[in-house]
């Protein structure tokens, strides 16, 4: 059973014991706890069920690569899922429960999977799912989806805040272990800004647990004179609880600091993203163990050798009474020696290499170890716990020469580099032989803009492995200097065993575990080889091995050093997949930030806004400005106050809110030259005091937006935009002004905030202005299409005469700071007269009764102005415009191009959204033929039917025809082609 | 003057630093190489100072000029007075290619003061204050909009457009709550 020893633990306070639970149990830890170490303590060493197979799954290691011992953590709006108990800081109250089983831990169903798996093999997803072709969609994908996942979906909005920094330094060293620590001090007693980051809650890493020396004392001494000198200096910046997740280009790195993971609910940020620019990245990263595939190296029990040592001596916690060592390396002898200087036993290492000769091993035989050279174990025994090993040699075919009872198995097949911040940003890696490993090609390292490499590995992250190489290389990769000196025993070369024993049969193989937590076995990979896998991206993917949460931490080398043997090919040649951000996941609530809720988007308001609040507007997106829709009053539908709206406008005077479209000014010699190449129309003879309407072409010659321009004065031009453009717009215009014609004299400038524009529309608009007074607005000094400055009722206001109604229609500019104030004295002035206010929809369906087109439904990037009966806004006597050339084109001049006409039901319903006209005949692709589409669709209570634009071929040339359009059921209703101007055809409502 | 309103009414938050909306200032877009003859003298006909050299702002009281790009300043004068500079940069610059607008109602301005101020920037700019000079003036993106900032001896400036004036608020609210101190 795994247990709490009574002494030790150099990383938990028994001062600070905590309560949680786990399933329900309550239990207890301490303080510097990892959820983990607190549940072996608690003799918990079952803490999951596998995705596919539904086995027991233990507690494997002990710190990020940790595959089995994911809960779901917390309740409502903290319950996460997938937390890794050997990375989660224990606290007090801390809830958990295991996941990926029913009814309980102990006893699933799902494990009838295990007993099928001869079955289930990889690809069998593939092979089983794929006939019948109709079942996919019905009954298999709900079945698989349904069991898909580890935990549980959380179904509360996230409690919690969080925030991202940018920091900026010359140096990041990640890792905070004794190369880390080395290459900042190197780093930054040289002058250099350096940043130091380590993803736990300690400074040290492996060394203090290895029991190795620098410069006579315990390394424990040295780490904390090092982490004192590093706090002490000015250029240093430390964090811990910070992991490193990805470096991208130019030395970007992306770190998630757990700031309140431990301590939840306390106000804090729960994460903080922080987003690093570095000069050069030192990823002292260190390595991870290595598994060894022997039958039954996934029954809880079985752990990484140095994770044994780990819980032992950090944590006080003896993962077992008894355990078996076995290995093909000098280092897990560390567990044997440390676990027996507990007095814990150890009743045999099995080694697998014919000749054990270390340091390490000697010492190990000198305490009374029992050490079996060239042995492996053929099984483990036990189901939910090891309750014993059967052992064969490494060269046989597994016959069991002898049986030992034991309730931990520290296995260790030698230590990966972690190469993951090197590799993705493009550096390279060369197969070690010697160790058994892929290590950086320091000859080719991920290179920054300069040709400088970008990322530098230190220490074990390089394929150092003993202490003291890993102090040289820490201060080389930080720029040289005087290393401390690092003793530890030397350490014999180890051997790579890539299957436990060498030639198991396959009824041994189909119980070695590759990846625990996909359930990927040794057999699956070699199946995947023998099906005709030969590349190991295409081997990944069909037995997904490395696909799970741990990213294949523990199982990538394993399962690729199986396929090149497979294969008989050399395990460089079969190479790695691909290493991708981030390192261990991070919480998408820190990849978000503070964009959540009122802050989740740069909503932009008017400064009428909060009086179409007050009104309970239904508000509309219009890009990222918020607009009103309509002004419901009580018990109107949203259709009622729109028709409400329009009738008003059209009888008494409508109030409408047009602040969001763009005013561009557009000044200079060159200015009138410069309008002229962007609009069709001329602009420069437009004379002062004049306004005239505008439209804008892209380069290819499709229509890209419409607006009234305004002649301020003799070099002064005023453009307004769609809402959605004046953004645009204006880069538009700068595009061209800088890139193409940087030698005009113009000069732009966007002033749509600068002013709040009101538009009054309707029979008794000027009334409304006449009660205001101040300047005259009568039709003679005043009329259609001009502009005048003036006050109106004390208001310094600029008034255009425009209408996008077809009503007597003034729009009235005053500076935003007395946009609210202004709009309140107009509805003041207004209420004799019957003034409502009216919203986006109103002032669609006003501009549709009038046939006016609309950017964004007329148009939608593939039509042009001739398309729309616009031809009158095209000068012939340009010699060029934007977008000229691109109309000339035979495509966009071809006269059977559909063309804008009016489009009105026979029986007044309203034409759907979407709507097409089918045209005799089927296409190549066996779709109906077409012959025209709907593009503006409204009821018009002013007419009191529906009215409609549309593209048709042929045009207004087939005025009074009828024609079939398609409904949503399918079916097709009679519409007639009519004028588009559907009321007030002569336009003499707007001239009065 | 009570009819003029700044965007937010002066909204206030106080956390590990303080955040408040001051304005309406008084700001003009001046649109001008920077050789065009007279353009200094008109600029400190205006604020008082002197033409702003590259990502510099100038100070003289409550007037400022600051750089905004190759062929641009931002001129800062009192609310009240915009319209006389407006009228002073068009007698100087007469004959001279120039555009000057009035931009004081477009832009929202907030103060960020403290002695951790810094820190409110540092999570929404991707601005390295290590390196910001004195009397910077600094264009970069707040978050997702964009935004102006420079330095005095008591905090920040901070500009952006008007119409997210809410959204930068909840922005330097959210990153100057108490607890989130980042050093």
């Amino acid at each position: 059973m795994s247990t709490r020893l009574a002494k030790g633990g150099r990383l938990i306070d028994r001062t600070a014991p905590c309560e949680f639970t786990f399933n329900g149990k309550r239990l207890k830890g301490f303080g510097g706890d990892t959820l983990a170490a607190a549940l072996l303590a608690n003799d918990q060493m079952l803490v999951g069920r596998s995705f596919k197979y539904h086995r027991p799954r233990g507690i494997v290691a002990s710190g990020a690569e940790e595959p089995n011992a994911l809960v779901n953590m917390g309740q409502g709006g903290r319950f996460e899922p997938n937390q890794r108990t050997t990375t989660t800081e224990l606290f007090d109250g801390l809830t958990c429960t295991s996941q990926n089983h029913w009814p309980s831990l102990e006893f699933d169903v799902g494990v009838v999977n295990n007993y099928a798996s001869r079955f289930l093999p990889a690809g069998f997803y593939y092979k089983t799912f794929i006939h019948p072709r109709f079942a996919w969609k019905h009954i298999f994908e709900p079945v698989v989806r349904q069991s898909a996942g580890l935990g549980q979906v959380p179904k509360d909005r996230d409690a919690d805040r969080y925030e991202q920094a940018y920091a900026f330094c010359d140096i990041l060293v990640v890792g905070g272990g004794i190369a880390g620590l080395q290459a900042a001090l190197t780093a930054a007693k040289a002058g250099k800004r350096v940043w130091l980051v380590e993803q736990t809650a300690h400074w040290g890493g492996r060394a203090p647990v290895d029991g190795v020396e620098i410069d006579g004392q315990p390394a424990e001494a040295w780490v904390k004179n090092a982490v004192q000198a590093l706090e002490s200096m000015e250029n240093v910046t430390l964090r811990a609880r910070c992991m490193a997740a990805g470096s991208y280009d130019h030395g970007y790195v992306l770190c998630d600091e757990k700031v309140a993971d431990h301590t939840p609910g306390d106000g804090r940020p729960r994460h903080r993203l922080w987003r690093l620019r570095a000069g050069q990245i030192i990823a002292a990263t260190g390595a991870i163990e290595r598994p060894l595939s022997f039958a039954g190296n996934d029954i809880p029990g079985v752990m990484l050798a140095a994770a044994v040592r780990d819980y032992l001596i950090n944590w006080a916690v003896a993962p077992g009474d008894r355990t078996v060592i076995v290995t093909n390396n000098d280092d897990a002898y560390r567990t044997a020696i440390a676990l027996k200087e507990a007095g814990l036993e150890v009743p045999v290492v099995l080694d697998a290499r014919a000749s054990v000769t270390g340091e390490l091993p000697a010492k190990a035989r000198a305490m009374g170890i029992r050490v079996e050279a060239g042995k492996a174990i053929a099984k483990v025994k036990g189901g939910k716990r090891v309750t014993g090993v059967a052992i064969c040699a490494q060269v046989g075919q597994g016959s069991v020469l002898e049986e030992i009872a034991c309730d931990a198995v520290a296995m260790s097949g030698g230590w990966s580099p972690v190469v993951h911040l090197w590799s993705h940003c493009g550096g390279k890696l060369r197969w070690d032989e010697a160790q058994a490993q892929f290590a950086p090609d320091k000859a080719r390292p991920p290179l920054n803009h300069d040709g400088a490499a970008l990322v530098v590995t230190a220490g074990a992250a390089s394929g150092a492995l003993s202490a003291a190489d890993v102090l040289l290389d820490a201060t080389d990769a930080a720029g040289g200097g005087m290393a401390p000196v690092a003793t530890a025993p030397q350490e014999a070369a180890m051997e790579p065993v890539w299957i436990m024993p060498q030639g198991a049969p396959v009824d041994l193989r189909m119980k070695m575990w590759l990846d625990y937590q996909n359930d990927v076995k040794v057999s699956d990979v070699q199946l995947a080889a023998r099906e005709g896998y030969t590349s190991v991206e295409h081997t990944k993917r069909y037995t997904t091995l490395g696909m799970a949460t741990d990213q294949g931490k523990l199982s990538n080398i394993n399962g690729l050093a199986v396929l090149a043997d497979s294969l008989s090919a050399p395990v460089p040649q079969v190479g790695t997949t691909t290493f991708r951000p981030p390192y261990t996941p991070v919480t998408i609530g820190a990849l978000a930030g503070e964009a959540r809720g009122e802050i989740f988007q740069p909503l932009r308001t008017t400064p009428i806004h909060a009086w179409h609040l007050s009104q309970n507007a239904y508000m509309e997106p219009v890009g990222l400005w918020q607009r009103p829709y309509c002004y419901p009053r009580a018990g109107e539908t949203h259709e009622q106050a729109v028709h409400r709206e329009v009738k008003n406008t059209r009888t008494n005077v409508g109030l409408l809110d047009a602040s969001t479209l763009g005013k561009i000014i557009v000044k200079g010699p060159d200015a009138g030259k410069f309008l002229d190449m962007l609009y069709t129309n001329v602009m420069s003879n437009l004379p002062v005091g004049k306004c005239r309407y505008g439209l804008m072409c892209n380069e290819q010659g499709f229509l890209s937006d419409d607006g009234v321009v305004a002649r301020i004065d003799e070099d002064t031009w005023l453009c307004h935009t769609t809402s959605g453009g004046s953004d645009r717009i204006h880069a538009w215009m700068e595009d061209w002004l800088q890139c193409e014609w940087w030698d005009w004299q113009v000069y732009t400038a966007n002033v749509t905030e600068q002013y709040a524009q009101i538009a009054v529309v309707g029979p008794n608009a000027r009334k409304v202005l006449e009660k205001l007074g101040g300047m005259d607005v009568s039709k003679e000094t005043l009329p259609f299409m001009q502009w005048a400055d003036g006050t109106l009722g004390g208001f310094n206001a600029r008034v255009y005469r425009i209408s996008f109604s077809g009503e007597l229609s003034y729009e009235i500019a005053v500076p935003a700071s007395e946009g609210r104030a202004f709009w309140d004295a107009l509805l003041a002035a207004g209420a004799e007269f019957g003034m409502m206010p009216y919203g986006t929809e109103g002032l669609h369906v006003l501009r549709a009764e009038k046939g006016f087109i609309m950017i964004g439904d007329e148009t939608d990037g593939t039509v042009i102005p001739q398309d729309l009966n616009l031809g009158w806004a095209i000068s012939k006597k340009k010699a060029d415009y934007l977008g000229k050339r691109g109309q000339e084109r035979p495509y966009l001049a071809n006269p059977d191009r559909w063309k804008l006409v009016g489009l009105e039901t026979l029986d007044g319903s309203v034409i759907p959204d979407g709507s097409y006209a089918p045209a005799p005949g089927f296409n190549a692709n066996g779709q109906r033929n077409t012959q025209g589409r709907v593009t503006s669709t409204y009821f018009s209570p002013t007419l009191g039917k529906g009215i409609a634009m549309g593209l048709v071929k042929g045009g207004l040339t087939r005025l009074g025809e009828t024609i079939e359009m398609t409904k949503l059921d399918g079916s097709t209703m009679q519409v007639k082609i009519v004028d588009p101007v559907f009321y007030d055809k002569e336009g003499e409502k707007q001239n009065v | 003057m009570s009819k003029v309103a700044s965007a937010l009414g002066g909204a206030r938050f106080d956390g590990f630093a303080s955040v408040r909306e001051i304005g309406p200032l008084g700001m003009i877009t001046l649109r001008a190489k920077p050789d065009v003859p007279g353009l200094a003298a008109a600029v400190t006909a205006v604020t008082g100072t002197a033409l702003p050299a590259q990502r510099r702002i100038e100070v003289a009281g409550d007037k400022a000029a600051g750089w905004m790009s190759p062929d641009e300043y931002l001129l800062i004068v009192p609310y009240t007075e915009v319209k006389a500079a407006l009228a002073t940069l068009a007698e100087k610059l007469a004959g001279q290619h120039h555009l000057a607008v009035d931009v004081s109602d477009a832009r929202a301005v907030f103060r960020i003061e403290g002695t951790q101020a810094a820190e409110v920037l540092m999570k929404l700019a991707p601005v390295d204050h290590a390196t910001l000079a004195p009397g910077e003036l600094r264009r970069t993106r707040v978050a997702q909009v964009a935004g102006a900032f420079w330095a005095d001896e008591t905090g920040y400036s901070l500009v952006c457009f008007r119409s997210v004036a809410g959204y930068v608020m909840g922005l330097l609210s959210h990153s100057a709550t108490k607890g989130a101190e980042l050093f």
